[in-house]
Protein backbone atom coordinates (compact mmCIF):
# COMPACT_ATOMS: atom_id res chain seq x y z
CA UNK A 1 0.00 0.00 0.00
CA UNK A 2 1.23 3.60 0.96
CA UNK A 3 5.17 3.67 1.80
CA UNK A 4 4.39 4.34 5.86
CA UNK A 5 2.74 0.98 5.75
CA UNK A 6 6.92 -0.18 5.35
CA UNK A 7 7.81 1.23 8.64
CA UNK A 8 5.24 -0.63 10.75
CA UNK A 9 5.42 -2.91 13.09
CA UNK A 10 4.60 -6.72 11.65
CA UNK A 11 0.40 -7.46 13.45
CA UNK A 12 -0.03 -3.77 12.83
CA UNK A 13 0.16 -4.38 8.95
CA UNK A 14 -0.42 -8.14 8.62
CA UNK A 15 -3.48 -8.04 7.38
CA UNK A 16 -3.02 -5.44 4.68
CA UNK A 17 0.26 -7.74 3.45
CA UNK A 18 -1.58 -10.93 3.27
CA UNK A 19 -4.74 -8.85 1.13
CA UNK A 20 -1.75 -7.92 -0.87
CA UNK A 21 -0.37 -10.85 -1.06
CA UNK A 22 -3.58 -12.69 -1.94
CA UNK A 23 -4.20 -10.22 -4.77
CA UNK A 24 -0.75 -10.55 -6.30
CA UNK A 25 -0.89 -14.60 -6.35
CA UNK A 26 -4.21 -14.62 -8.17
CA UNK A 27 -2.71 -11.49 -10.77
CA UNK A 28 -0.07 -14.28 -11.23
CA UNK A 29 -2.35 -17.45 -11.55
CA UNK A 30 -4.83 -15.49 -14.04
CA UNK A 31 -3.46 -12.68 -15.33
CA UNK A 32 -6.18 -10.12 -13.77
CA UNK A 33 -6.42 -6.92 -15.97
CA UNK A 34 -5.35 -3.37 -13.93
CA UNK A 35 -9.40 -3.27 -13.85
CA UNK A 36 -9.64 -6.69 -12.30
CA UNK A 37 -7.13 -6.22 -9.64
CA UNK A 38 -8.66 -3.36 -8.33
CA UNK A 39 -11.79 -4.87 -7.94
CA UNK A 40 -10.26 -7.82 -6.25
CA UNK A 41 -8.58 -5.67 -4.04
CA UNK A 42 -11.94 -3.78 -2.61
CA UNK A 43 -13.97 -6.85 -2.56
CA UNK A 44 -11.55 -8.40 -0.20
CA UNK A 45 -12.17 -5.34 1.81
CA UNK A 46 -15.90 -5.32 1.96
CA UNK A 47 -15.87 -9.33 2.24
CA UNK A 48 -13.42 -8.90 5.42
CA UNK A 49 -15.97 -5.86 6.73
CA UNK A 50 -19.07 -8.39 6.21
CA UNK A 51 -17.17 -11.54 7.75
CA UNK A 52 -15.44 -9.31 11.06
CA UNK A 53 -18.99 -7.80 11.75
CA UNK A 54 -21.42 -10.29 10.86
CA UNK A 55 -19.56 -12.39 13.44
CA UNK A 56 -19.30 -9.64 15.64
CA UNK A 57 -23.20 -9.18 15.55
CA UNK A 58 -23.98 -12.90 16.17
CA UNK A 59 -21.80 -13.22 19.41
CA UNK A 60 -23.10 -9.65 20.69
CA UNK A 61 -26.78 -11.49 20.61
CA UNK A 62 -25.41 -13.90 22.47
CA UNK A 63 -23.45 -11.58 24.90
CA UNK A 64 -26.52 -9.81 25.03
CA UNK A 65 -28.65 -12.81 25.53
CA UNK A 66 -26.07 -14.08 28.30
CA UNK A 67 -25.71 -10.73 29.74
CA UNK A 68 -28.70 -9.78 30.52
CA UNK A 69 -29.57 -13.18 31.62
CA UNK A 70 -26.81 -12.56 34.54
CA UNK A 71 -28.37 -9.10 35.16
CA UNK A 72 -31.73 -10.48 35.78
CA UNK A 73 -29.80 -13.54 38.08
CA UNK A 74 -30.59 -16.32 35.67
CA UNK A 75 -28.03 -18.42 33.59
CA UNK A 76 -28.63 -17.35 29.92
CA UNK A 77 -28.35 -19.44 27.17
CA UNK A 78 -26.19 -21.68 27.62
CA UNK A 79 -26.89 -25.35 25.86
CA UNK A 80 -26.29 -25.31 22.70
CA UNK A 81 -22.88 -26.79 22.04
CA UNK A 82 -21.33 -28.71 19.13
CA UNK A 83 -23.35 -30.67 16.72
CA UNK A 84 -23.00 -34.61 16.97
CA UNK A 85 -19.95 -34.89 15.56
CA UNK A 86 -19.45 -38.25 17.30
CA UNK A 87 -20.11 -40.35 13.65
CA UNK A 88 -17.09 -38.39 11.91
CA UNK A 89 -14.63 -38.47 14.97
CA UNK A 90 -14.67 -42.24 15.35
CA UNK A 91 -17.26 -42.51 18.73
CA UNK A 92 -15.37 -40.14 20.04
CA UNK A 93 -17.78 -37.29 21.10
CA UNK A 94 -17.17 -34.00 22.11
CA UNK A 95 -18.94 -33.46 25.73
CA UNK A 96 -18.60 -30.05 26.40
CA UNK A 97 -21.03 -27.64 25.33
CA UNK A 98 -18.90 -24.81 25.07
CA UNK A 99 -20.53 -22.09 26.79
CA UNK A 100 -23.56 -22.19 24.60
CA UNK A 101 -21.86 -20.14 22.14
CA UNK A 102 -23.10 -21.38 19.08
CA UNK A 103 -26.20 -20.23 19.85
CA UNK A 104 -26.18 -17.51 17.00
CA UNK A 105 -25.86 -20.22 14.45
CA UNK A 106 -28.76 -22.19 15.85
CA UNK A 107 -30.93 -18.82 15.84
CA UNK A 108 -29.59 -18.30 12.21
CA UNK A 109 -30.60 -21.59 10.82
CA UNK A 110 -33.83 -21.31 12.48
CA UNK A 111 -34.25 -17.85 11.04
CA UNK A 112 -33.63 -18.97 7.56
CA UNK A 113 -35.75 -22.11 7.82
CA UNK A 114 -38.82 -20.69 8.86
CA UNK A 115 -41.68 -19.77 6.98
CA UNK A 116 -42.03 -16.21 5.74
CA UNK A 117 -45.33 -14.99 5.82
CA UNK A 118 -46.47 -11.88 3.50
CA UNK A 119 -50.27 -10.92 4.68
CA UNK A 120 -52.50 -11.01 1.57
CA UNK A 121 -53.32 -7.41 1.40
CA UNK A 122 -49.85 -6.03 1.57
CA UNK A 123 -47.64 -4.18 -0.88
CA UNK A 124 -45.49 -7.00 -2.12
CA UNK A 125 -42.82 -5.17 -3.18
CA UNK A 126 -42.31 -2.63 -0.91
CA UNK A 127 -42.90 -5.83 1.76
CA UNK A 128 -39.90 -7.44 0.28
CA UNK A 129 -38.26 -4.21 -0.43
CA UNK A 130 -37.96 -2.70 3.16
CA UNK A 131 -35.70 -4.89 5.41
CA UNK A 132 -33.07 -5.54 2.16
CA UNK A 133 -32.88 -1.45 2.24
CA UNK A 134 -32.47 -1.49 6.33
CA UNK A 135 -29.55 -3.66 5.81
CA UNK A 136 -27.64 -2.28 2.99
CA UNK A 137 -27.86 1.14 4.10
CA UNK A 138 -26.61 0.42 7.98
CA UNK A 139 -23.72 -2.08 6.69
CA UNK A 140 -22.69 1.13 4.17
CA UNK A 141 -21.75 2.92 6.95
CA UNK A 142 -19.40 0.95 8.27
CA UNK A 143 -17.28 2.43 4.70
CA UNK A 144 -16.44 5.61 6.45
CA UNK A 145 -14.86 3.58 9.65
CA UNK A 146 -10.87 3.76 10.68
CA UNK A 147 -10.67 0.65 12.32
CA UNK A 148 -7.04 1.15 12.25
CA UNK A 149 -3.95 3.28 11.34
CA UNK A 150 -4.24 1.66 7.74
CA UNK A 151 -7.59 0.30 7.98
CA UNK A 152 -10.19 2.77 6.32
CA UNK A 153 -12.71 1.24 3.72
CA UNK A 154 -13.73 4.35 1.79
CA UNK A 155 -11.12 7.34 3.09
CA UNK A 156 -13.40 10.93 1.68
CA UNK A 157 -13.25 14.37 2.71
CA UNK A 158 -16.56 14.22 4.03
CA UNK A 159 -16.79 10.92 5.73
CA UNK A 160 -19.07 12.40 8.48
CA UNK A 161 -21.92 13.85 6.28
CA UNK A 162 -21.84 10.32 4.39
CA UNK A 163 -22.05 9.09 7.41
CA UNK A 164 -25.28 10.19 8.74
CA UNK A 165 -27.05 10.47 4.91
CA UNK A 166 -26.45 6.67 4.95
CA UNK A 167 -28.17 6.64 8.07
CA UNK A 168 -31.16 8.74 6.81
CA UNK A 169 -32.21 6.00 4.79
CA UNK A 170 -33.26 3.66 7.12
CA UNK A 171 -36.09 6.19 7.94
CA UNK A 172 -37.41 5.76 4.84
CA UNK A 173 -37.06 1.70 4.83
CA UNK A 174 -39.16 1.59 8.71
CA UNK A 175 -41.82 4.03 6.71
CA UNK A 176 -42.29 1.13 3.85
CA UNK A 177 -42.41 -1.56 6.19
CA UNK A 178 -45.29 -0.05 8.31
CA UNK A 179 -47.33 1.31 5.17
CA UNK A 180 -46.65 -2.42 3.11
CA UNK A 181 -48.00 -4.12 6.08
CA UNK A 182 -51.34 -2.61 5.26
CA UNK A 183 -51.68 -2.92 8.95
CA UNK A 184 -53.04 -0.31 10.98
CA UNK A 185 -50.97 -1.21 14.14
CA UNK A 186 -47.80 -1.31 11.86
CA UNK A 187 -48.21 1.94 10.22
CA UNK A 188 -49.07 3.67 13.61
CA UNK A 189 -46.09 2.71 15.28
CA UNK A 190 -43.86 2.99 11.66
CA UNK A 191 -44.78 6.92 12.35
CA UNK A 192 -44.07 6.63 15.99
CA UNK A 193 -41.09 5.47 15.33
CA UNK A 194 -40.36 7.96 12.83
CA UNK A 195 -41.20 10.55 14.89
CA UNK A 196 -38.59 9.14 17.75
CA UNK A 197 -35.46 8.83 14.79
CA UNK A 198 -36.37 12.20 13.66
CA UNK A 199 -36.54 13.68 17.05
CA UNK A 200 -33.39 12.20 17.86
CA UNK A 201 -31.58 12.91 14.82
CA UNK A 202 -30.67 16.33 15.67
CA UNK A 203 -29.34 15.94 19.15
CA UNK A 204 -26.94 12.96 17.38
CA UNK A 205 -25.88 15.48 14.52
CA UNK A 206 -25.60 18.60 16.76
CA UNK A 207 -23.27 16.48 19.76
CA UNK A 208 -21.00 15.67 16.50
CA UNK A 209 -20.52 19.56 15.13
CA UNK A 210 -18.47 20.60 18.24
CA UNK A 211 -15.51 17.79 17.14
CA UNK A 212 -15.95 19.30 13.26
CA UNK A 213 -15.77 22.72 15.04
CA UNK A 214 -12.29 22.16 16.82
CA UNK A 215 -10.85 20.01 14.22
CA UNK A 216 -11.71 21.33 11.31
CA UNK A 217 -12.59 18.42 9.02
CA UNK A 218 -14.97 16.07 8.52
CA UNK A 219 -12.84 13.21 7.20
CA UNK A 220 -13.29 10.50 10.58
CA UNK A 221 -9.27 9.18 9.51
CA UNK A 222 -8.22 13.66 10.57
CA UNK A 223 -10.13 13.59 13.82
CA UNK A 224 -8.94 10.06 14.83
CA UNK A 225 -5.58 11.31 14.36
CA UNK A 226 -6.10 14.68 16.07
CA UNK A 227 -6.83 12.50 19.33
CA UNK A 228 -3.33 11.49 19.21
CA UNK A 229 -0.65 12.53 22.24
CA UNK A 230 -1.19 13.82 25.52
CA UNK A 231 -3.29 16.53 27.19
CA UNK A 232 -2.07 18.19 30.75
CA UNK A 233 0.85 15.97 30.52
CA UNK A 234 -1.15 12.97 31.74
CA UNK A 235 -4.62 12.66 29.90
CA UNK A 236 -4.64 11.05 26.46
CA UNK A 237 -5.64 14.17 23.99
CA UNK A 238 -9.52 12.09 23.78
CA UNK A 239 -12.20 14.71 23.49
CA UNK A 240 -14.40 12.70 25.75
CA UNK A 241 -11.59 14.43 28.46
CA UNK A 242 -12.62 17.61 27.75
CA UNK A 243 -15.44 19.70 29.33
CA UNK A 244 -17.60 19.90 25.96
CA UNK A 245 -16.18 16.88 24.38
CA UNK A 246 -18.02 15.17 27.41
CA UNK A 247 -21.71 16.57 27.19
CA UNK A 248 -20.95 15.75 23.76
CA UNK A 249 -20.51 12.15 24.41
CA UNK A 250 -23.10 11.72 26.54
CA UNK A 251 -25.51 13.35 24.36
CA UNK A 252 -24.19 11.51 21.80
CA UNK A 253 -24.57 8.13 23.50
CA UNK A 254 -28.17 9.00 24.57
CA UNK A 255 -28.96 10.32 20.81
CA UNK A 256 -27.05 6.73 19.54
CA UNK A 257 -29.36 4.74 21.87
CA UNK A 258 -32.11 6.22 20.68
CA UNK A 259 -31.69 6.18 16.51
CA UNK A 260 -30.66 2.41 17.09
CA UNK A 261 -34.10 1.64 18.84
CA UNK A 262 -32.13 0.53 22.26
CA UNK A 263 -33.62 0.23 25.86
CA UNK A 264 -34.71 2.59 27.23
CA UNK A 265 -36.03 4.02 23.97
CA UNK A 266 -37.11 0.76 22.50
CA UNK A 267 -40.97 2.20 21.69
CA UNK A 268 -40.51 1.00 18.29
CA UNK A 269 -40.00 -2.84 18.79
CA UNK A 270 -41.53 -2.84 22.56
CA UNK A 271 -42.51 -6.65 22.55
CA UNK A 272 -44.17 -7.14 25.58
CA UNK A 273 -46.96 -3.96 25.52
CA UNK A 274 -46.51 -2.34 21.71
CA UNK A 275 -46.91 -5.64 19.74
CA UNK A 276 -43.74 -5.55 17.63
CA UNK A 277 -43.92 -2.00 16.27
CA UNK A 278 -43.29 -1.72 12.37
CA UNK A 279 -42.38 -5.32 12.24
CA UNK A 280 -45.41 -6.46 13.18
CA UNK A 281 -46.11 -8.39 9.98
CA UNK A 282 -42.67 -9.53 9.64
CA UNK A 283 -41.39 -13.21 10.45
CA UNK A 284 -38.76 -15.64 9.61
CA UNK A 285 -35.41 -14.32 7.62
CA UNK A 286 -37.11 -10.79 6.40
CA UNK A 287 -37.87 -10.09 10.65
CA UNK A 288 -33.94 -11.25 11.11
CA UNK A 289 -32.80 -9.12 8.78
CA UNK A 290 -33.95 -6.03 10.52
CA UNK A 291 -32.88 -7.25 13.75
CA UNK A 292 -30.10 -7.99 11.97
CA UNK A 293 -29.60 -4.13 10.86
CA UNK A 294 -30.34 -2.81 14.15
CA UNK A 295 -27.68 -4.06 15.66
CA UNK A 296 -25.38 -3.29 12.70
CA UNK A 297 -26.91 0.47 13.34
CA UNK A 298 -25.99 -0.06 16.86
CA UNK A 299 -22.02 -0.85 16.02
CA UNK A 300 -21.60 1.81 13.42
CA UNK A 301 -23.02 4.00 15.58
CA UNK A 302 -20.79 2.96 18.42
CA UNK A 303 -17.53 2.68 16.46
CA UNK A 304 -18.89 6.07 14.75
CA UNK A 305 -18.75 7.28 18.72
CA UNK A 306 -15.39 5.87 19.16
CA UNK A 307 -13.58 7.43 16.48
CA UNK A 308 -15.17 11.26 17.62
CA UNK A 309 -14.74 11.08 21.25
CA UNK A 310 -12.60 7.67 22.21
CA UNK A 311 -9.47 8.61 20.13
CA UNK A 312 -10.87 6.11 17.77
CA UNK A 313 -7.66 3.57 17.16
CA UNK A 314 -5.25 5.29 18.83
CA UNK A 315 -3.97 3.94 22.25
CA UNK A 316 -4.17 5.98 25.28
CA UNK A 317 -0.40 6.30 25.90
CA UNK A 318 2.58 5.92 23.43
CA UNK A 319 3.95 2.56 25.26
CA UNK A 320 0.88 0.67 24.88
CA UNK A 321 1.23 0.89 21.35
CA UNK A 322 2.58 -2.45 20.72
CA UNK A 323 -0.90 -3.52 20.49
CA UNK A 324 -2.31 -3.34 17.05
CA UNK A 325 -4.30 -0.46 16.24
CA UNK A 326 -7.15 -2.59 14.83
CA UNK A 327 -7.40 -4.65 18.16
CA UNK A 328 -7.72 -0.71 20.19
CA UNK A 329 -10.87 -0.09 18.23
CA UNK A 330 -12.33 -3.60 18.26
CA UNK A 331 -11.50 -3.23 22.18
CA UNK A 332 -13.39 -0.10 22.56
CA UNK A 333 -16.22 -1.50 20.33
CA UNK A 334 -16.78 -4.62 23.08
CA UNK A 335 -16.35 -2.13 26.14
CA UNK A 336 -19.38 0.21 24.42
CA UNK A 337 -21.38 -2.52 23.43
CA UNK A 338 -21.04 -4.32 27.16
CA UNK A 339 -22.29 -0.86 27.78
CA UNK A 340 -25.13 -0.46 25.98
CA UNK A 341 -26.00 -3.84 27.24
CA UNK A 342 -26.01 -3.17 30.85
CA UNK A 343 -28.09 -0.04 29.93
CA UNK A 344 -30.79 -2.36 28.41
CA UNK A 345 -30.77 -4.75 31.78
CA UNK A 346 -31.05 -1.48 33.93
CA UNK A 347 -33.42 1.32 32.94
CA UNK A 348 -36.72 1.46 32.32
CA UNK A 349 -38.38 2.32 29.11
CA UNK A 350 -39.51 5.91 28.15
CA UNK A 351 -42.62 6.84 27.17
CA UNK A 352 -42.99 8.33 23.83
CA UNK A 353 -44.31 12.03 25.43
CA UNK A 354 -41.50 11.26 27.57
CA UNK A 355 -38.94 10.53 24.98
CA UNK A 356 -39.61 13.36 22.62
CA UNK A 357 -39.88 16.22 25.48
CA UNK A 358 -36.33 14.94 26.66
CA UNK A 359 -34.99 14.78 22.93
CA UNK A 360 -36.43 18.52 22.16
CA UNK A 361 -36.25 20.19 25.75
CA UNK A 362 -33.32 18.78 27.31
CA UNK A 363 -30.88 17.16 24.56
CA UNK A 364 -31.49 19.85 21.31
CA UNK A 365 -31.16 22.52 23.53
CA UNK A 366 -27.58 21.27 25.74
CA UNK A 367 -26.28 20.23 22.29
CA UNK A 368 -26.39 24.24 21.28
CA UNK A 369 -25.05 25.29 24.59
CA UNK A 370 -22.66 22.68 23.67
CA UNK A 371 -21.47 24.01 20.64
CA UNK A 372 -21.00 27.78 22.00
CA UNK A 373 -19.24 25.94 24.45
CA UNK A 374 -16.71 24.20 21.95
CA UNK A 375 -16.35 27.38 20.08
CA UNK A 376 -14.93 29.23 23.39
CA UNK A 377 -12.36 26.23 23.89
CA UNK A 378 -11.59 26.56 20.31
CA UNK A 379 -10.86 30.58 20.68
CA UNK A 380 -8.42 29.91 23.76
CA UNK A 381 -7.00 27.82 22.88
CA UNK A 382 -3.07 29.01 23.10
CA UNK A 383 -3.88 31.02 26.55
CA UNK A 384 -0.82 30.53 29.23
CA UNK A 385 -0.70 27.97 31.69
CA UNK A 386 -2.53 29.38 34.55
CA UNK A 387 -5.08 30.74 32.47
CA UNK A 388 -5.85 27.53 31.23
CA UNK A 389 -7.32 26.64 34.37
CA UNK A 390 -9.74 29.22 34.43
CA UNK A 391 -10.70 27.97 30.83
CA UNK A 392 -11.33 24.74 32.06
CA UNK A 393 -13.27 25.90 35.02
CA UNK A 394 -15.11 28.38 32.53
CA UNK A 395 -15.82 25.36 29.88
CA UNK A 396 -17.06 23.07 32.91
CA UNK A 397 -19.19 25.72 34.06
CA UNK A 398 -20.66 27.00 30.80
CA UNK A 399 -22.33 23.10 30.40
CA UNK A 400 -22.93 22.26 33.83
CA UNK A 401 -24.81 25.01 35.26
CA UNK A 402 -27.48 24.21 31.86
CA UNK A 403 -27.68 20.74 32.40
CA UNK A 404 -28.79 21.24 35.96
CA UNK A 405 -31.35 24.07 35.49
CA UNK A 406 -33.07 22.52 32.32
CA UNK A 407 -33.39 19.11 34.17
CA UNK A 408 -34.78 20.52 37.28
CA UNK A 409 -37.45 22.09 34.94
CA UNK A 410 -37.75 19.08 33.01
CA UNK A 411 -38.37 16.66 36.27
CA UNK A 412 -40.43 19.31 38.05
CA UNK A 413 -43.86 18.17 38.50
CA UNK A 414 -42.51 14.08 37.64
CA UNK A 415 -39.98 14.03 40.34
CA UNK A 416 -39.12 12.65 42.98
CA UNK A 417 -41.25 9.64 42.22
CA UNK A 418 -44.07 8.90 44.80
CA UNK A 419 -44.89 5.69 45.18
CA UNK A 420 -48.85 5.15 46.52
CA UNK A 421 -49.20 1.60 46.62
CA UNK A 422 -45.66 0.11 46.73
CA UNK A 423 -44.01 -0.01 50.11
CA UNK B 1 -15.69 4.82 -19.74
CA UNK B 2 -17.07 8.44 -17.59
CA UNK B 3 -20.14 8.50 -19.98
CA UNK B 4 -21.24 5.26 -19.06
CA UNK B 5 -22.10 5.91 -15.43
CA UNK B 6 -23.84 9.51 -16.47
CA UNK B 7 -25.76 7.64 -18.12
CA UNK B 8 -26.98 4.70 -15.85
CA UNK B 9 -27.98 7.90 -13.69
CA UNK B 10 -29.60 10.32 -16.29
CA UNK B 11 -31.64 7.00 -17.08
CA UNK B 12 -31.86 5.91 -13.77
CA UNK B 13 -33.15 9.77 -12.42
CA UNK B 14 -35.40 10.25 -15.52
CA UNK B 15 -37.31 7.21 -15.32
CA UNK B 16 -37.92 6.84 -12.47
CA UNK B 17 -39.50 10.84 -12.44
CA UNK B 18 -41.27 9.37 -15.46
CA UNK B 19 -42.97 6.26 -13.70
CA UNK B 20 -43.70 8.69 -10.51
CA UNK B 21 -45.63 10.50 -13.09
CA UNK B 22 -47.30 7.64 -14.52
CA UNK B 23 -48.55 5.66 -11.75
CA UNK B 24 -52.08 5.68 -9.80
CA UNK B 25 -50.83 4.90 -6.14
CA UNK B 26 -49.92 8.08 -4.35
CA UNK B 27 -47.43 6.37 -2.00
CA UNK B 28 -45.54 4.49 -5.12
CA UNK B 29 -45.45 7.87 -6.58
CA UNK B 30 -43.93 9.60 -3.36
CA UNK B 31 -41.45 6.56 -3.10
CA UNK B 32 -40.29 6.77 -7.01
CA UNK B 33 -39.77 10.32 -6.48
CA UNK B 34 -37.30 10.39 -3.51
CA UNK B 35 -35.02 7.19 -5.75
CA UNK B 36 -35.47 10.21 -8.14
CA UNK B 37 -34.02 12.18 -5.62
CA UNK B 38 -31.44 9.61 -4.79
CA UNK B 39 -30.58 9.59 -8.44
CA UNK B 40 -29.55 13.54 -8.16
CA UNK B 41 -27.39 12.83 -5.34
CA UNK B 42 -25.61 10.18 -7.35
CA UNK B 43 -25.17 12.86 -9.85
CA UNK B 44 -23.63 15.78 -7.94
CA UNK B 45 -21.30 12.37 -6.59
CA UNK B 46 -20.21 11.80 -10.59
CA UNK B 47 -19.15 15.43 -11.04
CA UNK B 48 -16.82 15.14 -8.02
CA UNK B 49 -19.49 17.36 -5.40
CA UNK B 50 -19.51 15.45 -2.73
CA UNK B 51 -20.79 18.06 -0.42
CA UNK B 52 -23.44 18.63 -2.18
CA UNK B 53 -24.71 15.03 -3.27
CA UNK B 54 -24.47 14.23 0.60
CA UNK B 55 -26.34 17.25 2.03
CA UNK B 56 -28.64 16.28 -0.90
CA UNK B 57 -29.58 12.49 0.42
CA UNK B 58 -29.04 13.48 4.15
CA UNK B 59 -31.69 16.52 3.49
CA UNK B 60 -34.07 15.30 0.22
CA UNK B 61 -34.09 11.64 1.11
CA UNK B 62 -33.67 11.97 5.01
CA UNK B 63 -35.78 14.95 5.15
CA UNK B 64 -38.47 16.00 2.49
CA UNK B 65 -39.09 12.48 2.10
CA UNK B 66 -40.78 12.35 5.27
CA UNK B 67 -42.67 15.42 4.97
CA UNK B 68 -44.00 14.12 1.67
CA UNK B 69 -45.00 10.78 2.74
CA UNK B 70 -46.61 12.02 5.99
CA UNK B 71 -48.46 14.59 4.17
CA UNK B 72 -50.12 12.33 1.93
CA UNK B 73 -50.73 9.87 4.82
CA UNK B 74 -52.34 12.50 6.78
CA UNK B 75 -54.51 13.89 4.24
CA UNK B 76 -55.67 10.86 2.58
CA UNK B 77 -58.50 9.15 4.73
CA UNK B 78 -58.58 5.44 3.17
CA UNK B 79 -56.12 3.20 1.13
CA UNK B 80 -59.02 3.33 -1.37
CA UNK B 81 -58.27 7.10 -1.32
CA UNK B 82 -54.91 7.08 -1.70
CA UNK B 83 -55.23 6.09 -5.80
CA UNK B 84 -55.58 9.16 -8.04
CA UNK B 85 -58.17 9.36 -11.18
CA UNK B 86 -57.08 9.35 -14.34
CA UNK B 87 -56.01 12.77 -15.70
CA UNK B 88 -58.79 15.00 -17.49
CA UNK B 89 -57.44 17.71 -20.13
CA UNK B 90 -57.79 20.97 -18.25
CA UNK B 91 -55.58 19.22 -15.25
CA UNK B 92 -53.11 18.29 -17.64
CA UNK B 93 -53.20 21.82 -19.18
CA UNK B 94 -52.89 23.40 -15.32
CA UNK B 95 -49.98 21.26 -14.87
CA UNK B 96 -48.10 21.58 -17.44
CA UNK B 97 -48.76 25.40 -17.86
CA UNK B 98 -47.07 26.51 -14.75
CA UNK B 99 -44.77 24.50 -14.74
CA UNK B 100 -43.16 24.92 -17.80
CA UNK B 101 -43.21 28.33 -16.63
CA UNK B 102 -40.89 27.91 -13.48
CA UNK B 103 -38.93 25.56 -15.57
CA UNK B 104 -38.30 28.50 -18.05
CA UNK B 105 -37.40 31.11 -15.18
CA UNK B 106 -35.38 28.48 -13.77
CA UNK B 107 -33.16 27.53 -16.70
CA UNK B 108 -33.07 31.46 -17.41
CA UNK B 109 -31.56 32.05 -13.89
CA UNK B 110 -29.44 29.26 -14.36
CA UNK B 111 -27.85 30.01 -17.83
CA UNK B 112 -27.59 33.78 -16.86
CA UNK B 113 -25.70 32.95 -13.90
CA UNK B 114 -22.36 31.49 -15.76
CA UNK B 115 -20.26 32.79 -17.84
CA UNK B 116 -20.43 31.97 -21.55
CA UNK B 117 -16.54 30.71 -21.48
CA UNK B 118 -15.81 27.85 -18.98
CA UNK B 119 -13.04 26.76 -20.55
CA UNK B 120 -10.97 27.70 -18.13
CA UNK B 121 -8.84 25.27 -15.39
CA UNK B 122 -11.72 23.12 -13.03
CA UNK B 123 -11.04 24.28 -9.83
CA UNK B 124 -9.99 21.98 -7.08
CA UNK B 125 -12.38 22.46 -4.48
CA UNK B 126 -12.42 20.69 -0.99
CA UNK B 127 -15.14 20.84 2.04
CA UNK B 128 -13.20 22.91 3.36
CA UNK B 129 -13.34 25.00 1.21
CA UNK B 130 -16.96 25.43 0.36
CA UNK B 131 -17.69 25.79 3.81
CA UNK B 132 -14.82 28.99 4.20
CA UNK B 133 -16.96 29.84 0.74
CA UNK B 134 -20.46 29.63 2.94
CA UNK B 135 -18.98 31.27 5.30
CA UNK B 136 -17.00 34.43 4.30
CA UNK B 137 -18.26 35.68 1.01
CA UNK B 138 -21.73 34.36 1.08
CA UNK B 139 -22.70 35.03 4.77
CA UNK B 140 -25.83 37.05 3.94
CA UNK B 141 -27.39 34.74 1.65
CA UNK B 142 -26.91 32.35 3.97
CA UNK B 143 -28.66 33.85 6.65
CA UNK B 144 -31.15 35.02 4.95
CA UNK B 145 -32.01 30.58 3.42
CA UNK B 146 -31.87 30.75 7.29
CA UNK B 147 -34.41 33.13 8.45
CA UNK B 148 -36.60 32.35 5.38
CA UNK B 149 -36.88 28.89 6.70
CA UNK B 150 -37.40 29.48 10.35
CA UNK B 151 -40.00 31.79 9.60
CA UNK B 152 -41.29 28.91 6.95
CA UNK B 153 -41.52 26.93 10.22
CA UNK B 154 -42.51 28.94 12.28
CA UNK B 155 -46.06 29.54 9.52
CA UNK B 156 -46.17 26.05 9.62
CA UNK B 157 -46.71 25.80 13.34
CA UNK B 158 -49.09 28.70 13.79
CA UNK B 159 -51.40 26.73 11.13
CA UNK B 160 -50.91 23.19 12.56
CA UNK B 161 -51.55 24.79 16.33
CA UNK B 162 -55.31 24.39 17.73
CA UNK B 163 -57.01 27.13 17.36
CA UNK B 164 -59.92 25.67 19.67
CA UNK B 165 -59.36 25.04 23.49
CA UNK B 166 -61.19 21.69 23.71
CA UNK B 167 -57.66 20.26 22.46
CA UNK B 168 -56.54 20.40 25.23
CA UNK B 169 -55.99 17.78 28.01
Amino acid sequence: MSAALGTEPFLERAPLELRDWFVQLLTRWFHLPELLQWVLHNLISIVAILAVFGLFFAFTTIAERKLLGRLQNRLGPNRTGLPKFSRLLGGWHFKHKLFGLTQPFADAIKALTKEDIVPAGADKLLHFLAPVIVVAFSLMTFAVLPFGRHYIPVEMDAALLYFFAAGSATELAIFMAGWSSRNKYSLLSAMRALAQLISYELPLILSVVPVVLITGTLSTQQIVIAQGGLTLGFLPHWFVFTPWGFAGFIIFLVSALAESNRSPFDLPEAESELVAGHLTEYSGFKYALFFMAEYFGLTALSGLGITIFLGGWQAPYGFLEFIPSYLWFMGKLVLMIMFFIWIRGTLLRLRIDQLTRLSWKFLVPLALINLVNAAFWSLTADCSAPLQIARWAASIIVIVVPFFFMGRKLSAGFAPRTYRYAP
Amino acid sequence: MTLLPLIIIMLLTLGSAAVAMMLRNLIHSALLLILSWAGLAAFYLWAGAEFVAFAQVLVYVGAVSMVVLFAVLLTRRSRADLEVPPPALKRIFLAVFPSSLIAGLLIGAVMGAFPRDNSGPVPELTVKDVGFLLMGPHTASLLTVGVLLTVALLGAIVIASPEKPEDKP
